[in-house]
């Protein structure tokens, strides 16, 4: 009989950083794309939070706008700045590649296999958001510690 | 009666090389399930040469150091989809993956992943034919082949539409993708991306007139919504069906884009 344990490889399949190197660029931009997803999930519910805090005074709603106020604070705030680029521009790449475009043509294949769907565009699209994800990062920080 | 080689034979035979200078350590990852829980690594040296394949590396370990350990295959040619397993990490068919491209001392072998172990490195297959099943992998058609006047009968397909799902019709169900799919990993019940692929194979053949039938098969939550377009499923497939592209090409039926 077949146990059914062991059948799926858990949390591990797809926070294992060793897959990235394995399974290249598009993993890393999967694995992003996960964690920034519920990046941006906890930082709107914190930011509900946060906000809600209008309800009770002037005083208390100072004083919570103060939490982001600090060096630790900017730089939180830097990195959503850095998963929110990052989640819309890769969204749009996906959007536009689950629509069909962009991942080749079907055809019969010829030895040695190279999936199309996996192409240079595609790719160029994930480095391309990781740049600019990574440059809004830099201008947040330049105009929060400036 | 001995029998006499051709001289020309007997020189070439008297060529080729017998023993083999280099070797390798295989690390398999042992197990059995219905036994208990224990899980261990057993090494072993083998001797290679450039040709050999993980396979052969395998049958020599069963063949001459350990009988015991389980392994499925069949063809040793990449045909038959059976001897599927991560091979340093990654899944590859032992019979398509020759040690020598490896660039390895150490090869480590272990069962695929998201299939239940039978023992060693042989998995069930179970959950994966019957989702292969579930999309319906044939021609549907209200007529038959079946002509009452004639007899038999060809449903007749023009070049030019079978380009639309050739690559598609290569798969062999292996489970190599299924194995390197994230989404597989955390979610039991996906369909998967081989049974993806081959719905798109079916819908994509002009002969068919399933598509609706397939269509609500895997319309569904835990259906080909699921799929995030990571694309290991393409990466790791052994005869180029790059299922990753059926699939986002399925979901234009789905969308409206294609009809």
């Amino acid at each position: 009989m077949e146990r059914e344990t062991g059948a799926r490889e858990g949390l591990k399949g797809w926070l294992n950083p060793g897959k990235i190197g394995k399974f290249g660029i598009e993993r890393l931009a999967w694995l992003l794309m996960r964690l920034t997803g519920l990046g941006l999930l906890a930082y709107f519910i914190g930011h509900i939070w946060e906000t809600s805090h209008i309800l009770d005074g002037k005083a208390v709603w100072d004083k919570s706008l103060e939490m982001t106020q600090t060096t630790e604070g900017h730089l939180f705030l830097a990195l959503v700045i850095g998963m929110c680029v990052f989640h819309t521009g890769n969204g749009i790449r996906l959007m536009i590649a689950q629509m069909g475009y962009g991942i080749g043509k079907a055809e019969r294949p010829d030895y040695p296999y190279k999936p199309q769907s996996i192409n240079m565009k595609g790719k160029a699209c994930i480095y391309a958001t990781l740049g600019m994800a990574a440059l809004a990062m830099w201008y947040g920080m330049a105009v929060m510690f400036a | 009666m001995m029998a006499t080689l051709h001289p020309k034979l007997s020189e070439e035979r008297s060529q080729t090389v017998v023993s083999s200078t280099k070797s390798v350590k295989l690390k398999i990852k042992r197990s059995n399930p219905n036994v208990n829980s224990e899980e261990r690594f057993d090494d072993y040296v083998v001797p290679i040469e450039k040709w050999t394949t993980v396979l052969d590396a395998l049958l020599d370990v069963k063949s001459h150091l350990d009988h015991s350990v389980g392994i499925r295959y069949s063809c040793r040619q990449a045909s038959c989809g059976s001897c599927g397993m991560k091979i340093n990490g990654k899944p590859a068919l032992a019979c398509f993956t020759k040690i020598s491209e490896l660039d390895s001392d150490t090869i480590t072998v272990e069962p695929m992943d998201n299939f239940p172990v039978v023992r060693d490195l042989a998995v069930g297959f179970e959950r994966m034919i019957n989702n292969h099943k579930k999309v319906m992998p044939y021609v549907i058609r209200d007529d038959s082949e079946i002509d009452p006047e004639s007899g038999m009968r060809e449903f007749l397909q023009s070049p030019e539409n079978v380009e639309k799902y050739i690559q598609f019709s290569s798969c062999i169900k292996c489970g190599l993708c299924n194995s390197a799919c994230p989404t597989m990993a955390m979610d039991t019940t996906f369909v998967g991306p081989q049974a993806l692929a081959q719905a798109y194979r079916y819908i994509a053949d002009d002969r068919d007139k399933g598509k609706n039938k397939r269509l609500k098969v895997i319309d569904e939550s835990h259906g080909i919504w699921r799929c995030h377009f990571a694309g290991s499923c393409s990466q790791v497939c052994p005869k180029g069906v790059d299922p990753a592209m059926g699939i986002q090409l399925l979901r234009g039926y789905l969308l409206g884009i294609r009809d």
